[in-house]
């Protein structure tokens, strides 16, 4: 039992695991949100520097509409499950280090 | 007295309506029932299942803007209003990526709590409820215009002390003081079974009458090209001819067009990018279509951060990540709530686009008699072929309306009610006080915000629905937006930091935004200034390129001078908010902090 206010000193509370622990999930977050922030941003460019192009019929929509309107939703769908997986399967690596590093003490 | 009073409205509209508001508060009566301890009351109990927690939360985040707004602004915007439902679905993956799953681990009541937990500063908490109040009451003018908009359709054609129409502030007045009602006898057990169905019901109310009217009308694709100019010629030669025979067209397509009035923008203009919407400032201060592009770039970008970022710090939705089980099931649910409302969002560009084809009379006015009523009123036209048909699928989205508003509003309520009976009045005023005393505060202060909301939604029946939830969204991702990324991702923030960032960048947005509204309903005459500086007009209307950096910025800066004041057990804290959940380091964190 921890004296209250003292931060114990076994693995689980150290700066090495919280270090990587951080790492990893920003690594991940920021990898799928920079894929989904450069597609998000690209659209505004690419109407701004290639009009004709993204004004393109498909099938009745200028091709910028069929985009933003429609198909950007499965988009962020499929990059969310990515994350969820992941970060799942990641949560459940952590916690197994966690207590390996802690059985090894005990 | 009631009989010729009513004799003039459309039974199917007004009986649908009816059936929504009543089911709602029967349901909210029936939960109230069942909610007793103040911990039901005010996060439901924890126990909320993924399903019926994504339903919760879409039901509340659809609101009067994604029903009736977008719809609207896509009618008088064209393409540049795509962004606002795109953004509104998206945000909810930066909260995904970035704060659900930490949030939901720290644990706290609210964002107030989760403020004054990270950095043990109560007044600290004080900032954060400021921000609940400002943000929260931002979105419930949009919610009130709705209400407003929908009652003055269905009583469009009574008369009432001797003038036709409903008024608008009536609208106002009855649903504000209905949900404020039923938010303070339900609590928010009430609300989360409420609002689960209220999704349901937008959905429907959203889809059918579309799938009616593009199997009767054409379809979505065809309702645009009619809008290219080189696919109908013949608009062009009848549009200038104001004596034509038939004043609608048919192009090749077989799609038919109402004539465009002349306040309606161009076919070109409103198909592409950078229409009406993005250039209105610079347009306002006679800059040529080729000098505006770049202004109407930069507008289009500081939308996009106003509401990619806002998605992720509106309280009313952080509120929701603590009535999960566990961290998986909160990551869980915010998957669902992205399919949910991407889902609903494909429909209402759709009633935009055939709304302009065939009931562009709309553009003829603004505010609440104007597009944002397209939604609304568009089903009707169904009547001249297949009475009563028309009308029953406008009953039904006048009923999806209902649900809109009435929803999101409860939400907000309930959030800010929970900030000021659970923080102000529980932890600043008396903390001393019972449970049972500050149930009976949660119903006063519901009743003190629901007044004040209503009130408000009184003044801004001429703005535009969606136009005003963008403003809301730009001062959430100026305040909590980068309070809750930085807290939770770096650990060096300092509570002088915080608070630094969140009262400049969000008090910065607040007062730009409210300027451009104030202007806009003439209370201040700033019309020749916007004029000689567009660029000025613009960062107004649309901060959040400039305050969501102002506001990081500051944090960084401020954390690092006073580097000192870094709360000592940071490095448990910053555990709690990252490592998973059963390694049970929170029940630790907190033993810990009541120990001393």
């Amino acid at each position: 039992m921890p004296v209250p206010g003292s931060t114990p000193t076994d693995f689980i509370h150290s700066e090495e695991f919280l270090a990587g622990l951080q790492r990893r999930q920003f690594r991940l977050s920021v990898t799928c949100a920079a894929s989904f922030l450069s597609l998000l941003l690209a659209l505004p460019l690419l109407n701004y520097f290639a009009p004709e192009i993204m004004a393109r019929p498909v099938a009745g929509f200028p091709f910028t509409w069929l985009l933003l309107g429609v198909l950007f939703f499965p988009l962020v769908w499929l990059i969310a499950w990515i994350f969820i997986r992941r970060s799942i399967e990641l949560e459940r690596r952590e916690a197994e280090l966690a207590r390996s590093k802690r059985s090894n003490v005990a | 007295m009631l009989p010729p009073l009513f004799a003039a409205v459309d039974p199917w509209i007004l009986a649908l309506s009816m059936v929504t508001v009543a089911v709602t508060l029967v349901m909210g009566y029936w939960a109230a029932g069942k909610s007793r301890t103040a911990s039901d009351f005010f996060v439901a109990g924890r126990g909320v299942s993924v399903g019926w927690n994504a339903s919760a939360i879409s039901g509340e985040y659809l609101s009067a803007a994604s029903f009736m707004g977008v719809a609207g602004m896509v009618m008088s915007s064209g393409y540049d209003a795509l962004w606002y439902p795109v953004c509104y679905a998206c945000g909810y993956l930066f909260l995904l990526l970035f704060i659900a799953g930490p949030l939901r681990r720290f644990g706290a009541y609210t964002i107030p709590d989760f403020a004054e937990g990270r950095f043990d500063s109560p007044i600290f908490r004080k900032i954060a409820v400021i921000f609940v109040l400002f943000i929260g009451f931002f979105y419930t003018m949009p919610q009130m215009n709705g209400a407003g908009t929908a009652l003055a359709y269905i009583f469009k054609d009574i008369s009432w002390f001797g003038q036709t129409g409903l008024p608008y502030w009536v609208g106002v007045v009855v649903v504000g003081a209905v949900i404020t009602l039923n938010v303070a006898i339900g609590g928010m057990k009430g609300i989360t079974l409420v609002q689960a169905f209220q999704y349901w019901l937008k959905l429907f109310a959203i889809s059918v009458p579309v799938f009616v009217l593009i199997s009767l009308h054409g379809g979505y694709g065809k309702h645009l090209e009619a809008n290219r100019p080189a696919a109908t010629p013949a608009i062009a030669t009848t549009a200038t001819n104001p004596a034509a025979q038939d004043p609608a067209i048919q192009s090749p397509d077989g799609i038919r067009r109402e004539l465009l009035p002349a306040k309606a923008p161009t076919d070109d203009v409103w198909l592409n990018p950078f229409g009406p919407l993005t250039t209105k400032a610079p347009r306002a201060a006679n800059l040529s279509p080729e000098q505006s592009r770049p202004y109407a770039l930069l507008y289009t970008y500081s939308l996009i951060i106003a509401l990619v970022c806002g998605t992720a710090g509106l309280p009313h939705i952080l509120v929701r990540f603590y009535t999960n089980p566990d961290g998986v099931a909160a990551k869980r649910t915010t998957m669902w709530v992205m399919i949910l409302i991407g889902v609903f969002y494909v429909f209402p560009p759709v009633f935009g686009t055939v709304g302009r084809n065939l009931l562009p009379e709309l553009y003829n006015a603004t505010g609440s008699r104007g597009p944002d009523k397209v939604v609304l009123e568009l089903p009707l036209i169904l009547n001249r072929a297949h009475a009563p048909w028309g009308a029953i699928l406008s009953g039904i989205t006048c009923a999806g309306a209902f649900a809109a508003f009435m929803s999101t509003f409860s939400g907000l309520l309930v959030s800010m009610t929970g900030a000021l009976a659970h923080d102000v009045y529980g932890r600043m005023l008396r903390p001393q006080s019972t449970p049972n005393e500050r149930m009976r505060m949660f119903k006063w202060c519901a009743i003190l915000v629901g007044g004040v909301a209503t009130l408000l939604g009184c003044f801004v029946e001429k703005l535009q629905i969606n136009f005003m939830v963008g403003q809301a969204f730009a001062i959430a991702a100026a305040s909590y937006f980068p309070l809750l990324f930085m807290s939770v991702w770096w650990r060096g923030m300092t509570t002088r930091g915080a608070a630094a960032g969140m009262l400049v960048g969000g008090l910065c947005a607040l007062v730009a935004v409210t300027l451009t509204n104030f202007s806009d309903l003439g209370w201040i005459d700033l019309k020749p200034f916007w004029i000689a500086h567009p660029l000025l007009r613009i960062l107004c209307e649309q901060p959040a390129i400039w305050c969501v950096p102002l506001a990081i910025s500051l944090m960084v800066l401020v954390s690092l001078a006073t580097r000192a004041q870094v709360p000592a057990d940071i490095r448990m804290k910053m555990l709690v908010l990252h490592a998973p959940e059963t390694l049970g380091l929170k029940q630790e964190y907190v033993r810990d902090h009541d120990g001393h």
